[in-house]
C-alpha cells in the first residue's frame, strides 16, 4: 500500500528510484540535485537496495559509467544539474544513439554565468536535441511518480531510449511535501526487470557504438527520430497503466480551467503550482483565464498542443530560459512551430521569467494575465529592471 | 620437406612459442588499419591472451574506427565504444554492471573480465581523469593503453606521450623548432602512484612477454594497467615491415624498457643488453626524428640514460621497500 | 570481393547501430590494398610461427603440415612476416 508521508522531494525521488531496483548508480555531486544520489547511497549503505554505487570523478564519467552499465543490461541511474549536465553533454547524445535506457533526474539549475546555483531551465534546454525523452514534474508527487514511470517507459521494447525527469532545483528538490510513496510490491508489479534488446556478455557478443559513415548516418538519424516520435504511444500507455494502478492521471499537457478561457498561461515545472492559484483567484473575480502545464517535453506533444489551445485568444508561454540571440524561450519557439499551420491559432506571447532562481509569485502570474495582448516583441524578460 | 637445419623444440622453446598460442582470433581480418599497424597487432595478441570471457570497452581512436564501420565489426568479443575521454568510466560501468547482474542471478554465475583499451590520446591526455578515477576506485578492470605516441587517428598531432624531438603535425620541426619540445609523460609511473596491484609496460615486438602480462593482469581481481608501445609506421614515418624491429630497438636502446610492477615491486621482464645500444639506432629509422642534430640526439641520449637509471634503481631496490 | 550486407533503408538499421555478427569484417577484403605479397619458401621454413604471430591482419594461417601462408584476401603486404622470418623463408614480391 502507498504511504502518505511528508518528505523532502529529492529524498522522496531517491526513494522512488530505489523502489525501481536500479543495478548501477553513478553520480557526481552538484547542487541542487545532490540530495538524490546522497540519499540513494544511504539506501545502498543501509542494505535496503542491492546496487553498485559508483562515486565517479566527474559527470562525464557518471554518464559514461551509466552507458557501460546499461550496455551490460543493468538498470542504470544518475542525477545531475546545470554545469554537470553540460559536462556530460558529449555522452548524452551517444547514449540515446546507442539506445541505452539510462534514467536521469535533473535538479534544474541555471547555467553559468554569472555562476548561479538556483533554478531555471537553461540546463535541460541544452540537451533538447540529443534524443532523450524528457518529463517535467510540477510537484513532489509528480517527481516521485515520474521517476518510477520513467524506467518503464525507457526500457519498453519499443522505446529503448534514455529519459530524464526534471525537478526544479530548490523549488522542488529541497521542498518538503506531503506525498504518496508506493510500496515495493506495487512498484514490482508495475515495473518488471529490464529485458535489454542486447547486452554485453560473451555468451551473445555484440558490437555497441560502431562508426556511422556518411552513407548510413542519415538512415541512423531517421531511425532515432522515429524512435522518439513512436515513444509517445508508449508514454501514454504507461501513464494509463499508472492511472489504473495508482489512481493519478498523467497527460502530456495538463489543462487547468481552460474551458471558456480567453487567456491561457503555459508553464513547465513547479511554476504550474503557483500559476494555478493565480488562475483560481482571477476566476473568482470573473476573469476567464486558464493554465496549461506541459509535462512531456520530448517527444514534444504536437497533437495535444493543437487541441489544448482551441478557442484560446491569447496564449502566454512562460520560459525559464532564454535562447540568447534567438526567438526568446525554447518552449515558446516549440509552441509557435507546433501551431504555425493552425488556421485559428491564438496570439502567442512569451515571458522569460524565474531566471536563475528569481521567485515567481501568484501576483506575478496575475499581472501577466492582466497584461495579456500587450506584449511588444515576440518575447519579453518579465520583471527585468531598467 | 624442410631442408632447414633441424632445431630442437625443447632446447629452443622460445623460438617455437608462437606455435603454442591460441589460434582463435577475436580481432578479425578485414579491419582497416594501415599496413604494418603495431596497434592492430597488439590488440590481436591481447585478445588471444584474454580469451572469450571478456568484455572490451574502447576509447575513440584508430582502433575503434578501423574495426567497426557499421555494419561491420572485426570484434568477436562483446565490445562497447562511447566516446574519446571516457573509456575507463565506460569500463567501470561495464564492470559494475557485470558484477551486479551476476550477483543477482541475472547473468550466469561465471567470471567475466572487463578490459578497457585506448590510445595514448584517449589515455594519457583527454582520458587521464577517467582513468585515474577508475583505477583509484579499484574496479576489477584491466586497462591497456596502446601508445603510438601521437594522435594518429586525426593525423599525427602531438600528445603528451609524444617523445621529445619528434615532428608531428601540431609540433612540427622547422627552422625555429625542434618539433615536440617536451619529454614523454610517464603514465605507467602515474599508475604505480595509484597503488594498484599490477602495472606493466609491453610491446607486441615481444609477443609472449606481452601476452603473459595480459594473462597475469587478467588473473588479478582489481585494477591493473598495461602500457603497450604500439609502433605506428604511418605516423612515425617508418617502413611498415620494420614495425616489430622498431619495438625491439626501443627496448635495446633503453627508450622503452619492458618491466612490471607487482604490488609496488619493479622487475624487468625482458633482458636488457649491456651496454644499451645508442638511441641513434632507434631514431635514425624514423622520419619523425630525421631533422635532429647530433647535439639534440645527445640530449635525448642523456635523458634516456637518466630515466633508465631511475628505473633500474627501482628494480634493484623496490623489493626492499616492501620488507 | 564478398557481397556487402548493407542496410539500405532506415528501417533496416539495427537499433543503436548494434552489430551482432562478430567478425563480419571478414566480408571486407583488404587484400586489394597490397602492392607486394609474401611468398613462403617451405624449404627454408622451420615452422616456428613467427610470421603467424606478428601478422597485424591475422591472415597468416598454418596448414596441416605446419607450414604457413598468407590469406591474400586480407594480406595488405606490410612485409612484417618477411622481415621477421629469421631463416629467410619469406620473400616479398611485387604484385603484377
Amino acid at each position: 500500500m502507498s504511504k502518505r508521508i511528508g518528505m523532502e522531494i529529492a529524498l522522496a525521488a531517491a526513494e522512488a528510484v530505489a523502489l525501481c531496483r536500479p543495478d548501477v548508480i553513478a553520480a557526481y555531486p552538484i547542487t541542487p540535485n545532490t540530495h538524490i544520489p546522497e540519499h540513494l547511497s544511504d539506501i545502498v549503505a543501509e542494505g535496503r537496495l542491492d546496487a553498485e554505487f559508483i562515486c565517479v570523478e566527474s559527470e562525464h564519467s557518471a554518464m559514461s559509467a551509466c552507458a557501460g552499465a546499461s550496455g551490460t543490461g543493468a538498470r542504470a541511474f544518475t542525477a545531475t544539474s546545470s554545469q554537470g549536465l553540460l559536462y556530460m553533454d558529449e555522452v548524452l547524445g551517444i547514449v540515446s544513439s546507442m539506445r541505452l535506457p539510462v534514467v536521469m533526474a535533473i535538479g534544474n539549475r541555471a547555467i553559468s554565468g554569472p555562476i548561479n546555483i538556483w533554478n531555471d531551465h537553461s540546463d535541460i534546454m541544452t540537451m533538447r536535441d540529443l534524443g532523450w525523452l524528457s518529463l517535467f514534474a510540477a510537484n513532489g508527487q509528480e517527481a516521485v511518480d515520474m521517476m518510477i514511470q520513467s524506467f518503464k517507459i525507457a526500457e519498453d521494447a519499443a522505446v529503448q531510449l534514455p529519459i530524464n525527469v526534471n525537478l526544479d532545483g530548490f523549488q522542488l528538490t529541497h521542498m518538503v511535501e506531503a506525498l504518496f510513496l508506493p510500496d515495493q510490491k506495487e512498484v514490482d508489479r508495475f515495473l518488471p526487470r529490464r529485458k535489454p534488446y542486447a547486452a554485453l556478455h560473451p555468451d551473445h557478443p555484440v558490437t555497441m557504438g560502431a562508426l556511422g559513415m556518411p552513407d548510413i548516418f542519415t538512415e541512423a538519424t531517421k531511425a532515432r527520430d522515429q524512435a522518439l516520435v513512436d515513444s509517445r504511444k508508449v508514454i501514454l500507455k504507461v501513464w494509463k497503466e499508472w492511472e489504473k494502478q495508482f489512481g493519478r492521471r498523467y497527460e502530456p499537457i495538463e489543462a487547468y480551467k481552460t474551458k471558456g478561457a480567453d487567456v491561457v498561461m503555459m508553464t513547465m515545472g513547479s511554476m504550474g503550482e503557483t500559476a494555478e492559484i493565480a488562475v483560481d483567484e482571477l476566476r473568482k473575480d470573473g476573469v476567464p483565464v486558464g493554465l496549461l502545464k506541459l509535462k512531456l517535453w520530448r517527444p514534444f506533444p504536437f497533437e495535444e498542443m493543437k487541441k489544448a489551445v482551441r478557442g484560446v485568444k491569447t496564449l502566454i508561454v512562460t520560459d525559464r530560459c532564454c535562447s540568447l540571440g534567438g526567438p526568446g524561450g525554447p518552449l515558446a519557439a516549440e509552441v509557435r512551430s507546433a501551431l504555425y499551420a493552425e488556421a485559428a491559432r491564438p496570439v502567442i506571447e512569451n515571458a522569460l521569467i524565474g531566471l536563475g532562481g528569481r521567485d515567481v509569485t501568484v501576483d506575478d502570474f496575475k499581472q501577466m494575465f492582466r497584461q495579456a495582448g500587450k506584449s511588444k516583441g515576440i518575447y519579453e524578460f518579465y520583471g527585468v529592471r531598467g | 620437406m624442410s631442408t632447414a637445419k633441424p632445431i630442437s623444440i625443447v632446447e629452443n622453446f622460445e623460438i617455437y612459442a608462437p606455435k603454442l598460442v591460441d589460434k582463435e582470433e577475436f580481432f578479425c581480418s578485414g579491419h582497416r588499419a594501415c599496413q604494418g599497424c603495431g596497434e592492430a597487432l597488439a590488440i590481436r595478441l591481447m585478445c588471444k591472451a584474454l580469451g572469450k570471457d571478456t568484455v572490451i570497452a574502447n576509447a575513440t581512436g584508430c582502433m575503434e574506427v578501423i574495426a567497426t564501420p557499421y555494419p561491420a565489426t572485426a570484434w568477436t568479443l562483446p565490445w562497447i565504444h562511447v566516446a574519446f575521454p571516457c573509456a575507463a568510466a565506460v569500463g567501470a560501468g561495464v564492470e559494475a554492471g557485470l558484477k551486479v547482474l551476476r550477483r543477482k542471478g541475472v547473468n550466469p554465475d561465471r567470471y567475466i573480465k572487463t578490459v578497457t583499451i585506448g590510445g595514448d590520446g584517449g589515455t594519457v591526455d583527454i582520458g587521464l581523469q577517467a582513468l585515474s578515477g577508475a583505477m583509484e576506485r579499484g574496479h576489477d578492470m584491466l586497462y591497456v593503453c596502446f601508445d603510438n605516441e601521437a594522435y594518429m587517428n586525426t593525423g599525427i598531432q602531438r600528445s603528451s606521450a609524444t617523445p621529445f624531438g619528434a615532428s608531428t603535425t601540431t609540433a612540427p620541426a622547422g627552422k625555429a623548432s625542434i618539433g615536440n619540445k617536451t619529454w614523454k609523460k610517464n603514465v605507467p609511473e602515474i599508475m604505480v602512484a595509484h597503488n594498484i596491484p599490477y602495472v606493466a609496460t609491453a610491446s607486441p615486438s615481444y609477443p609472449i612477454d606481452f601476452m603473459n602480462k595480459v594473462k597475469k593482469a587478467r588473473s588479478i581481481q582489481g585494477p591493473t594497467y598495461i602500457h603497450c608501445l604500439s609502433v605506428c609506421p604511418t605516423g612515425w614515418r617508418a617502413k611498415s615491415e620494420e614495425c616489430i624491429k622498431l619495438g625491439r630497438l626501443a627496448l635495446e636502446t633503453g627508450v622503452f624498457p619492458l618491466y612490471e610492477v607487482e604490488n609496488g615491486v619493479y622487475r624487468l621482464t625482458v633482458e636488457m643488453p649491456d651496454p644499451l645500444r645508442p638511441v641513434t639506432d632507434y631514431i635514425k629509422t624514423q622520419g619523425r626524428f630525421r631533422h635532429l642534430t647530433p647535439d639534440e640526439i645527445r640530449d635525448i641520449q642523456g635523458r634516456v640514460d637518466l630515466e633508465y637509471r631511475k628505473l633500474m634503481n627501482k628494480v634493484e631496490h623496490s623489493l626492499s621497500w616492501t620488507e | 570481393m564478398a557481397q556487402k550486407k548493407w542496410p539500405e533503408t532506415w528501417q533496416e538499421v539495427t537499433p543503436g547501430c548494434m552489430i551482432f555478427e562478430g567478425g563480419n569484417s571478414r566480408e571486407y577484403h583488404t587484400g586489394s590494398w597490397r602492392a607486394q605479397r609474401p611468398v613462403w619458401d617451405n624449404a627454408k621454413c622451420i615452422k616456428c610461427g613467427i610470421c603467424y604471430i606478428f601478422c597485424p591482419e591475422a591472415c597468416v594461417k598454418e596448414d596441416a603440415r605446419g607450414y604457413f601462408a598468407a590469406d591474400l584476401d586480407y594480406c595488405k603486404g606490410c612485409g612484417i612476416c618477411a622481415h621477421e622470418c629469421w631463416p629467410g623463408a619469406i620473400t616479398m614480391i611485387e604484385e603484377g
